[in-house]
């Protein structure tokens, strides 16, 4: 006949507990987080700190001079930036191509099921056997030599599953009731892949593609057997030169040249940094800004 | 499909639900707009419709009612054949549209998917401009984009029978993701219209919107009758009553009853049908 009555809102033992918990995980996570963003920080200060004063507008436009203790990059870094181009041209068609096909033709059967298997397992291959592969396909198989197309080939071959999986996710987030509205209007598959998977989708794919030439700059141990020479005097011409290459440098200056000033491994540790931080900028803005302009 | 639409027998309808005892105006029994006669269909091993023999006459609007999962969707969706889509559906029986055979070998789906608009329960235009959408079937059929006049009428004319143009002729490039949801399912039978198709097979579409959109959808409905032949189901027993020439209803895959609507809410022959109308299934 009446409402039980409530001893008020204060906190039982049993609420105390919880409480008590709940500030030790969140303090425990944080700590981790923090721990995680550590190592970061310091690289990137020590790199900064060391590798600043070798930094100069000469560091980036002369090559090096006698050998390699003094100098700039200029071949290295047209080096990378050739093998990546390349690396790019081949690998980008053909995975989203094959991410197409995988995410809007193929049905679910052994044979895709396969092929799936085949690329996670693609992706998992450690770089020094990709090496191995672009030496005996590309270089002598196919008799590109040691050149920029057989080293960007490998790279292709190596980059080629990250590609497919990011964009079939891409592909895989547009709406099935898109698709399903298109087909039922009478488009094939390939209208509504035209005309509305591939326009909701192209800066998801765009964006993972750019990711991924990030982690190609830098790659040393595929294009090591198969393109990159410690050292040229020549800037590459065509995709049959060697080149040097930002990642290749790197290990030389650091490893294999005596009586190089302390600031230039770090330099050029900084300056392949850098390369990664303005690519994977310009495709964070990019997403961002196809980001704005759509939206379902 | 050459077939006018406004075949002889529409003349019958005066109020809604009137008895179908004779057959009026006798003198060319028109094609039905959907002939089914002993369709099964399996997903796999489950089989969703039993012997499903419907006729769906032309010019009409025909309510598809029954409890959930027995198979009102699965039937719906094997007309146009948008179930196909799905590897492991395997359909057996006929299927005629306008008297023409749909799951014949040399049937194109794009033809078939162009004389069988679908409307589906969750608004779906395209994330495309308003005129985009009203015009992407039409261009789709024509191989590309027609003549800015042309393309002016057509997408006008689409939007004037849907009772949309008034809201939205002053921003034809908004997105139409953007409208209202009772504009959004506006706009997807307008987009149907330009291509002329006979049927238009709506799956609970009004089940996403509120009551005054419903009734809204509803009463255009009615008003695209006449013109096209309408298969809807619905899941609203009141809109069924109101805004239907004939209903059918299905349980577990099979087909219990057919008949007009005045006729099943008032003397349904079936005992299932029954309980159903008064509530008594889910
Ligand atoms: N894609 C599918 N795969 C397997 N079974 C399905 C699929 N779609 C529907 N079904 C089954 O077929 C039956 C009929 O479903 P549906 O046609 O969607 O019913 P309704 O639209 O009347 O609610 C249900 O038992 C359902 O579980
Ligand atoms: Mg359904």
């Amino acid at each position: 006949m009446s409402q039980p009555t409530i001893e008020g809102f204060g906190a039982t033992p049993l609420d105390i507990r919880n409480r008590r918990n709940q500030k030790a995980i969140r303090l425990a996570f944080g700590a981790m987080t923090i721990m995680l963003i550590v190592p970061v920080v310091i690289i990137l200060a020590l790199l900064i700190a060391r590798g600043y004063p070798a930094l100069s507008w000469d560091f980036f436009t002369t090559h090096p001079v006698d050998n390699m203790t003094k100098g700039g990059i200029l071949p290295a870094l047209v080096g990378t930036l050739w093998l990546v181009g390349v690396a790019l041209i081949a690998s980008v068609p053909l995975g989203v191509a094959a991410a197409i096909y995988l995410s809007e033709y193929a049905s679910d059967n052994f044979l895709t099921r396969l092929i799936n298997l085949a690329i996670i397992n693609l992706a998992g291959v450690p770089s020094i056997v990709h090496a191995l592969f672009g030496l005996g396909a590309f270089v002598l198989f196919f008799e590109f030599g040691t050149s920029i197309l057989a080293a960007s080939l490998t790279l292709a071959v190596m980059t080629l599953p990250v590609v497919i999986v990011s964009t079939r996710e891409t592909l895989q987030a547009v709406p099935q009731s898109f698709r399903l509205a298109c087909w039922s209007l009478g488009a094939t598959r390939w209208q509504t892949i035209r005309k509305v998977v591939l326009p909701n989708s192209i800066s998801g794919i765009l964006t993972g593609v750019i990711l991924e030439v990030s982690r190609t700059v830098g790659e040393t141990a595929p294009i090591m057997f198969t393109g990159a020479v410690f050292f040229t005097p020549h800037l590459p011409v065509g995709v049959l030169d060697q080149t040097m290459a930002m990642s290749l440098h790197l290990y030389s200056v650091s490893t294999q040249v005596t009586d190089v000033p302390e600031a230039l491994p770090y330099g050029v540790a900084l300056s392949l940094i850098g390369m990664v931080i303005v690519l994977n900028s310009a495709s964070i803005a990019f997403r961002m800004h196809l980001r704005r302009t759509k939206k379902w | 499909m050459g077939t006018d639409p406004k075949g002889g027998s529409n003349i019958t309808k005066g109020d809604q639900g009137a008895p179908e005892g004779v057959p009026l105006s006798g003198s060319e029994p028109a094609s039905p707009a959907i002939r089914t006669r002993d369709l099964n269909l399996w997903y796999g091993d489950f089989q969703a419709l039993f012997d499903v023999d419907i006729d769906v006459r032309q010019g009409k609007v025909t309510s598809l009612i029954g409890p959930s999962g027995c198979g009102k969707s699965t039937l719906l969706r094997s007309i146009n054949r948008i179930n196909e889509r799905l590897g492991y559906v395997r359909t057996a029986g006929t299927i005629e549209v306008m008297g023409h055979d749909v799951l014949a070998d040399d049937v194109e789906l794009t033809p078939l998917r162009r004389a069988v608009g679908m409307v589906f329960q969750r608004p779906n235009p395209l994330p495309l401009s308003i005129r985009d959408n009203a015009l992407f079937a039409y261009r789709l059929h024509r191989g590309g984009k027609g003549p800015a006049a042309e393309e002016d009428a057509v997408m006008e004319k689409a939007l004037q029978e849907v009772l949309l143009w008034d809201q939205v002729k002053d921003r034809l490039n908004q997105r139409a993701t953007e409208l209202s949801l009772e504009e959004q399912q506006k706009l997807c039978i307008a987009r149907l219209l330009p291509v002329q198709p006979s049927v238009l097979l709506m799956d609970e579409p009004c089940s996403a919107l509120d009551p005054k959109a419903t009734h809204a959808v509803e009463e255009l409905l009615w008003k695209l009758r006449g013109e096209y032949s309408i298969l809807i189901v619905t899941h609203n027993m009141a809109q069924a009553r109101r805004a239907s020439d004939e209903c059918v209803f299905m349980l577990m895959g099979k087909v219990v009853e057919h008949s007009s609507t005045g006729d099943m809410f008032v003397t349904p022959k079936s005992q299932q049908t029954a309980d159903y109308i008064e509530g008594r299934y889910g």
